[in-house]
């Protein structure tokens, strides 16, 4: 593990203590065998502890890990013939979402999300995974296309949040958020989507109207990042922790909510200590809503993707 | 200390005297919130908002606007008995509910309904800045997305007036979705071949400007209204670009292709009208 979150300090500390054991009973005559035993049952129960209980702000940490899978990632254990295309047609390229399209187990599907680097050159050149208008506008014309050609859309969120700059704004970075939100509203085929990583705002909401919504156990999703509501609530960005929690931003909490349709467990510890466990895992609930969703006609598909956006809230009807 | 006795001189704030309130009876006069101009505020008010002197767009509260665009008498309200929950258990979000309520008169930061512009009927939304800041909570999405659900039914037009700071933070990421819901309603009323008019009016951000507010057939705005999706503070924080005076004005988005129209308020009912007339049903089979 190159990059350590803090909680799981207690964990690479014991990791490291049960090594050295391993290391000094090859050179020696010194059983250590029992040690060595009693503190595997001991690192496996305080992994079950830790990883098993992390709280909303630690999930926040595991969601934006280095290492965890981007879009790209998944997209090499998920699909086979993986074809990126690029542009808007109007302005540019964005780095910040790929599109294209592939296989699925033989079938052909078209494949949006959002991707960030894994270094900071990387992440420059996609800016690190916040898109621009032109990004939202490659995304819709390519799920215009799968409308078209009768594929199934599955789309990956993982996004801070769409670009606020000056450039954005110009170009209109509000209408191509609206636009594919209107759009994929009317979509007339199915669109799955997966929340990996964070699911910001807006920003992620462009790729995120779908017939079901999964998230990865460990992502978020938010109407705003926790440092983001602590520093608008309470003037103080350093209260995110707490603004993770108040905020409801988990994907428990969003399954609370009805917001989402089911959580997809990761692997002990996130999804970037075993990606291809975690895409076996994403693969089950593509495989499963595909074949749901493809019995449905276009009608019933739309209906049903309008009752389910139609009944998200919670009000209250005051008497006269 | 030394530096009390040598600093600057202190700044003092001038508190009128007591003969100095009583000469202006409060609510008599009101001040131009640009120029700085003092006027009657029924002299602005039939003016409908807008400065006499430098032509500043005040704000008009949900009512206000409804009698500046409405044939007389013919404004019914829809839905005006939805009210918020607290569903994240926000500390403190009940009674800022309930100061915004007293303070507006309104349920929520919304008013929806239907009656005639120039004797055309349409089914109409304005948001209240005046309410949580306009912001889009369940209530306001749920009102907005059942007015445009009965103007598909009823083959109306549907026209909103925008004022929002965006998504209703109190209410996480229920609000957010508020946008898809908002947004999926608007579909389902253009694929049945109805109309839809937005107007923005000061100030419209965040999540209201990217769904609904820039959905139109037609996007109109008010002049010199501030309309953006991120925040000017987080923008120059973010990028560290100097950003132009007019930035995120109703004047900048039309400059870059964002608008169709900036309306000033004094023609807004009649310019919405003849819109309205153009896209009479069968007009064009005449």
């Amino acid at each position: 593990m190159k990059h350590v979150l803090e909680f799981e300090r207690p964990i690479v500390h014991l990791k490291e203590k049960i090594a050295e054991l391993k290391e000094i009973t090859k050179d020696s005559e010194i059983d250590l065998d029992n040690e060595i035993k009693t503190l595997e049952r001991k690192l496996a129960c305080l992994e079950d502890d830790v990883y098993g209980h992390l709280k909303p702000w630690e999930r926040v940490q595991v969601a934006r890990h280095p290492e965890r899978p981007t879009t790209l990632d998944y997209i090499k254990y998920l699909f086979t013939d993986f074809m990126e295309f690029h542009g808007d047609r109007r302005f540019g390229d964005d780095a910040a979402i790929v599109t294209g399209i592939a296989f699925y187990k033989d079938r052909p599907v078209t494949i949006i999300g959002h991707q960030r680097g894994k270094n900071t050159k990387e992440n420059i050149r996609r800016n690190f995974g916040m898109p621009h208008p032109e990004g939202y506008r490659k995304a819709l014309r390519h799920m215009k296309q799968a409308e078209k050609f009768n594929r199934p859309v599955i789309c990956f969120i993982d996004t801070k949040g769409a670009d606020p700059g000056k450039g954005s704004e110009e170009r209109g970075q509000s209408e191509a958020i609206a636009r594919n939100l209107m759009e994929m509203g009317g979509l007339k085929v199915p669109i799955i989507c997966i929340v990996i990583g964070e699911g910001g705002s807006g920003g992620a909401l462009a790729l995120g109207v779908g017939d079901k919504i999964y998230m990865l156990e460990n992502s978020t999703y938010s109407v705003i990042s926790p440092e983001g509501a602590a520093a608008l609530l309470w003037k103080d960005a350093n209260l995110a922790q707490r603004a993770a929690e108040t905020m409801k931003i988990t994907a428990h909490d969003l399954k609370e909510l009805a917001v989402i349709d089911e959580i997809i467990p990761e692997p002990k510890g996130g999804a970037h200590r075993h990606i291809e466990e975690q895409a076996k895992a994403i693969d089950q609930v593509i495989e499963s809503s595909l074949k749901e969703l493809q019995s449905l006609s276009v009608e019933e598909l739309l209906e049903k993707r309008w009752e389910k956006y139609k009944t998200i809230g919670d009000y209250d009807i005051k008497e006269d | 200390m030394l530096k009390d006795i040598f600093g600057k001189k202190k700044r003092y704030a001038t508190i009128p005297g007591e003969q100095a309130k009583q000469d202006i009876p409060e609510g008599l006069m009101i001040k131009c919130q640009s120029c700085h101009k003092i006027y009657y505020r029924k002299e602005m008010h039939k003016n409908l908002g807008v400065c006499p002197n430098c032509d500043f767009h005040h704000q008009l509260n949900a009512w206000e606007r409804i009698d500046s665009l409405f044939d007389e008498g013919t404004f019914v309200e829809w839905d005006k008995n939805l009210i918020s929950n607290n569903p994240l258990g926000f500390p403190g979000y009940e009674e800022k509910l309930e100061k915004d309520r007293k303070k507006t008169g309104l349920n929520e930061g919304v008013v929806t309904g239907t009656g005639l512009i120039e004797g055309e009927r349409v089914a109409f939304s304005v948001m209240d800045a005046g309410f949580r800041m306009g912001s889009m909570g369940s209530v306001v999405g749920e009102k907005i997305a059942r007015a445009i659900e009965r103007a598909r039914e009823e083959a109306l037009p549907y026209i909103i007036f925008t004022a929002s700071g965006g998504a209703r933070m109190q209410e996480g990421v229920l609000s957010l979705m508020q946008m898809s819901k908002t947004s999926i309603a608007l579909k389902r009323h253009s694929e049945a071949g109805n109309l839809i008019i937005s107007v923005m009016t000061h100030p419209t951000t965040g999540g209201v400007t990217a769904s609904f507010a820039s959905l139109g057939d037609y996007n109109f705005a008010e002049p010199r209204a501030l309309i953006g999706f991120a925040g000017r503070r987080i923008i120059e924080q973010t990028t560290r670009e100097r950003l132009p005076d007019d930035f995120q004005t109703a004047e900048f988005l039309l400059k870059h292709g964002q608008l169709d129209q900036v309306i000033h308020r004094h023609q807004m009912k009649q310019t919405l009208g003849t819109l309205l007339k153009l896209h009479r049903k069968g007009a064009s089979q005449l």
